[in-house]
């Protein structure tokens, strides 16, 4: 039997030309899983049987001859808030606990059509709300690299399968950070496409302005594959942008020679020294490849984390509302409906669900409206003139991903603020609705992965991984 | 004290309820569109179904579910704002937040601040002109049914059944201005709202089966003062109970007003049994409703074609088409049979009787009369009826032969007028024969003719009768009677 390669792009290609079976993939890989699963926890969900009858259904057309995807055969991890026919999804919450939907999320059935085979699903803070896997009902999640410490999150789990080799990629969701943050403390490629270029027809909403489904990948080149499968125009997402999929994967190897990188002088303070200088070594990087770093100013950006914590709980507040018990899900019963509703609702939601329910049914409560939500809505506009601003100057923004490295257990659970703040970078984007994307780019403190975040305007996704692609071709001079 | 700001409409003196008091009413009209899917899924919209199958993902408010918009509804919602004289505008969807186990999302997507139509109004065929605020789009809950307990609501239910068919359901609501006076004018905007409604085929509008839903907001007050606490009246399932509920309501504001009481700002149920109105929440129970824009739909904005487009391909309306026979048959817009001819669609065939040549009076008569239950398009030809009207004009037939000869045609679905009186044997008479069957009759009652000539109009129909006994129905009744009004000098 021959490697089985470590990209998807690479088992792709193996399994087009025979060199390998789609079978002896999937095989290799929940044997990973077996193997290590039980440490790390990325999934809550693992689907083998139907992954390896889906694998024999591949190996099966390949051998009659029959037409295949471009993805076919490759195995990959979906966020546990993603629809999937059938089969359990839960947002790691127990109000979902044992529901399946009668549907496939649009990301899921693009990603079959192509040929992907799914292994699982993966564990993340309940509903994405969290920094830090931490949230899920089910448990948390383990770092790969270091299982005292947390993965990140919301989609710790999807980080967690692609650094333990459980599946070359995987599919999260990023709201304000929730693919880029783990995959920096994953130290794997994590990607956030422009608001509407992904449907989320299937994605369990928090914040429906603001989520976004993305890929992890452990390159830059199978991040960018996994992105264009996914992309493109979808009649059941009215914010779905009406155009097709972009190219992207040509973009990758393309160089950044003549580009213009910015530098953000007023960036928020608190990350860590060593992240600040993998970020300056990012920019030394990409200006001996050829671009140009130009200082910009994003004045707004410090009222980004306020104004995110007042808009994606007020939309979360009501998108969560339909967990009721009355149709699916958990129902404990009581003596009439409003006592139900409230019994389900308290025994169903975690901690920081709950907490993000009341804070967005205050902010928009008659009265408050304004105050809050409406005042949000005016720093949002801000932030994306700041933006505007500093694209009329420059191609793409370089930032950190995280201002610290992955973090032990219980080190933030009991501080929200301090947990909120792991998002301080990766926010801005999506109040912005602009892609973004983390690159491992060398390690911090104890060891442990940082990631730098590129930051592009609305569908700029071809810049961003032109500029990924040169990172990680300098990552492996860094320390 | 001035008049109120919201409206400066004012009653005329007999529009005035006893004790000087002047009541207020604004109503709010929920019609279903007639679209063949749901306002954001492709589920069928239709009414009757077996429970629960007309459902999807989005209908049940599954997680990860989308709203798609439905054109046919924004346009259909586009001709009602026309139709009231509205102005369109691109304008956005909230979410009105709150709980009820028949809404599957605990919120419905509506129009807020900004609806799709704004600024209209209906002319009532009695000339009342009624502002019409906005007719904004908006999605139709499930239908609960609570079994058990007293009062067939959910509190103190043993359990309830909830069918979601008509959750999703495309609605427009028409948001009256508080510009009606009287309770008749209430029940006239409603039935001329019903008649335009089901003109531009956006609903079928009917109350009983609820694509119709009426809300009254009434309150009572003395002219040049502020407008009175206003209650809004539910469950009004019929244009006659809308009357009788504004009445009711208005007694009761009245009664509770000048016995010194206040009037609380409150929801109350409509009993129609009963004949009154009961509480059934009071303002400060109101939900907050937490509206904020819908972030999974994009605004809407009407291009300035598609606007033009649905104006210039809406039908006559109801008001143009009582003009229009009005000014064909020389009858009042607001006479009894110009009305019933256009609510019953019927004004286009009355116009092709004439084409053919038909009497226009006799056409309009003839088919107020004769056509109850003919729909828009009778069986009877045009030509047909035509030539019965000319028969009748040229005094070939007396009315009562014409009227036994349009029964004829009715039950037959036509024929030729002509050949259906000679096989009769009816034929015109002369008017000498008939004056002297009209001597003979007085001859037979004298004491008929003796009230007659006093003045008493009603004895007259002794004389005709006994005319119309001797002739068979052949006689004409006009000539009759103008023959004894010479007679009588």
């Amino acid at each position: 039997m021959a490697t089985i390669p470590t990209t998807a792009s690479g088992i792709a290609a193996a399994i087009a030309s025979k060199q390998i079976t789609a079978r002896e993939v999937i095989d290799s890989y929940l044997a990973q899983i077996t193997a290590r699963e039980s440490d790390i926890h990325a999934f809550n969900l693992v689907t083998a049987d139907a992954a390896r009858a889906h694998a024999d259904a591949i190996d099966a057309d390949i051998a009659a001859g029959r037409p295949i995807g471009p993805l076919a055969g490759v195995p990959i991890a979906i966020k546990d808030n993603l629809c999937t026919h059938g089969v359990e999804t839960t947002c790691s919450s127990k109000i979902l606990e044992g529901w399946k939907p009668p549907y496939d999320a649009t990301v899921v059935s693009r990603l079959r059509d192509a040929g992907a085979i799914m292994v699982g699903k993966t564990n993340l803070d309940e509903f994405a709300m969290g920094s830090s896997t931490e949230n899920s009902a089910f448990g948390p999640t383990r770092n790969p690299l270091d299982t005292s410490r947390v993965p990140g999150g919301s989609s710790g789990g999807s980080a967690a399968a692609v650094a333990a080799g459980f599946a070359p990629v995987s599919l999260g969701s990023d709201t304000g950070g929730s693919i880029r943050q783990p995959a920096a403390l994953c130290g794997v490629v994590g990607v956030k496409p422009t608001y509407g270029l992904v449907s989320r027809y299937g994605l369990c909403a928090y914040a429906s302005s603001l989520d976004q489904v993305g890929p992890f990948a452990t390159t830059v080149a199978d991040a960018a594959l996994i992105t264009e499968a996914i992309a493109g125009h979808d009649a059941m997402d009215s914010t779905s942008i009406p155009q097709p999929a972009p190219a992207l994967v040509a973009s990758v190897s393309q160089g950044v020679a003549g580009m213009r990188i910015g530098r953000v002088t007023d960036l928020p303070a608190g990350a860590e020294p060593e992240v600040i200088a993998r970020l300056n070594e990012a920019f030394a990087a990409l200006e001996a490849a050829g671009a140009t770093i130009v200082d910009v100013t994003l004045p707004s950006l410090s009222y980004a984390l306020t104004a995110y914590y007042l808009i994606a709980p007020a939309e979360a507040s009501s998108n969560l509302a339909r967990y009721d018990g009355v149709r699916y899900g958990l129902r404990v019963n009581a003596v009439d409906t409003n006592s139900m509703y409230g019994a389900t609702r308290a025994a169903g939601f975690g901690d920081e669900v709950k907490r993000r329910i009341m804070l967005g049914t205050y902010a928009l409560s008659a009265g408050y409206y304004d105050a809050y939500y409406g005042k949000a809505l005016k720093v949002r506009r801000l932030i994306a003139e700041d933006f505007e601003r500093a694209y009329a100057q420059v191609d793409v923004i370089l930032t950190p991903t995280s201002p610290v490295v992955a973090f032990p257990f219980g080190d933030k659970v009991d501080d929200p603020m301090a947990m909120y703040l792991c998002d301080i970078y990766t926010i801005p984007t999506n109040l912005a609705g602009h892609p973004a994307m983390s690159v491992p780019f060398g390690t911090g403190a104890h060891g442990m992965p940082v990631g730098i975040q590129v930051l592009a305007p609305a569908l700029g996704e071809a810049p961003m991984f032109r500029v990924g692609g040169a990172l990680e071709n300098a990552a492996g001079g860094v320390k | 004290m001035t008049q109120d700001p919201l409206s400066s409409i004012i009653a005329t003196d007999e529009q005035m309820l006893e004790g000087g008091w002047e009541l207020i009413v604004g109503l709010e009209v929920h019609v279903e569109l007639a679209t063949k899917t749901k306002l954001f899924s492709g589920s069928p919209n239709r009414f009757g179904d077996e429970p629960n199958t007309n459902i999807d993902p989005v209908t049940l408010g599954l997680p990860g579910a989308l709203p798609v918009l439905n054109k046919q509804a924004v346009e259909l919602a586009m001709r009602i704002g026309i139709a009231l004289n509205c102005r369109i505008q691109p304008c956005i969807f909230h979410r009105k937040n709150y709980f009820y186990p028949d809404m599957p999302k605990a919120y419905q997507i509506s129009q807020y601040d900004i609806p799709l139509n704004i600024d209209g109004f209906l002319v009532l065929p009695s000339g009342t002109r009624v502002g019409v605020e906005r007719a904004h789009l908006e999605e139709d809950t499930g239908k609960s049914t609570h079994i058990g307990g007293a009062t067939g609501r959910i509190h103190g239910s043993d359990y309830s059944l909830i069918d979601f068919n008509r959750a999703g359901v495309p609605l427009v609501e028409i948001v009256s201005r508080p510009d009606i006076r009287t309770s008749e004018h209430a029940k006239e905007y409603v039935a001329e709202l019903r008649a335009i409604l089901e003109v531009i085929g956006a609903s079928d509008a009917k109350m009983e089966e609820g694509s119709m839903r009426v809300d009254a907001n009434v309150s009572v007050h003395k002219p040049g003062t502020l407008f009175g606490t206003r209650c809004e009246i539910k469950n009004v399932n019929s244009i006659r109970a809308l009357g009788r509920a504004i009445d009711y309501e208005a007694r009761r504001q009245i009664d509770v007003l000048d016995s010194g009481g206040t009037i609380r700002q409150e929801t109350r149920h409509w009993d129609d049994a009963e004949g009154r109105t009961h509480t059934l929440r009071v303002k400060e129970d109101a939900d907050d409703y937490r509206y904020f824009p819908e972030p999974d739909l994009v605004p809407l904005a009407p291009s300035a074609e598609w606007v033009q487009a649905v104006r210039d391909n809406l039908p006559m309306l109801p008001a143009a088409r009582r003009t229009a026979l009005s000014a064909l048959t020389g009858y009042d817009t607001q006479s009894e049979a110009v009305i019933v001819v256009v609510e019953r669609g019927q004004h286009d065939y009355v116009q092709a009787v004439v084409d053919a040549g038909g009497d226009a009076v006799r056409a309009l008569i003839y088919v107020q009369q004769g056509f109850a239950d003919a729909g828009p398009v009778p069986a009877v030809p045009a030509a047909d009826l035509a030539t019965l009207t000319v028969l009748e004009r040229d005094a070939k037939l007396s009315a009562t032969q014409a009227k036994t000869v349009l029964a004829e045609l009715v039950e037959h679905g036509g024929g030729d007028a002509a050949a259906i009186a000679a096989a009769k044997g009816f034929e015109a008479m002369d008017t000498s024969a008939v004056e002297a069957m009209v001597d003979e009759a007085i001859a037979a009652d004298p004491g008929a003719w003796a009230k007659y000539m006093a003045g008493d109009e009603k004895a007259s129909g002794a004389i005709v009768g006994r005319v119309m006994k001797a002739s068979q129905g052949k006689a004409d009744g006009k000539i009759v009677t103008a023959i004894m009004q010479s007679r009588r000098g």
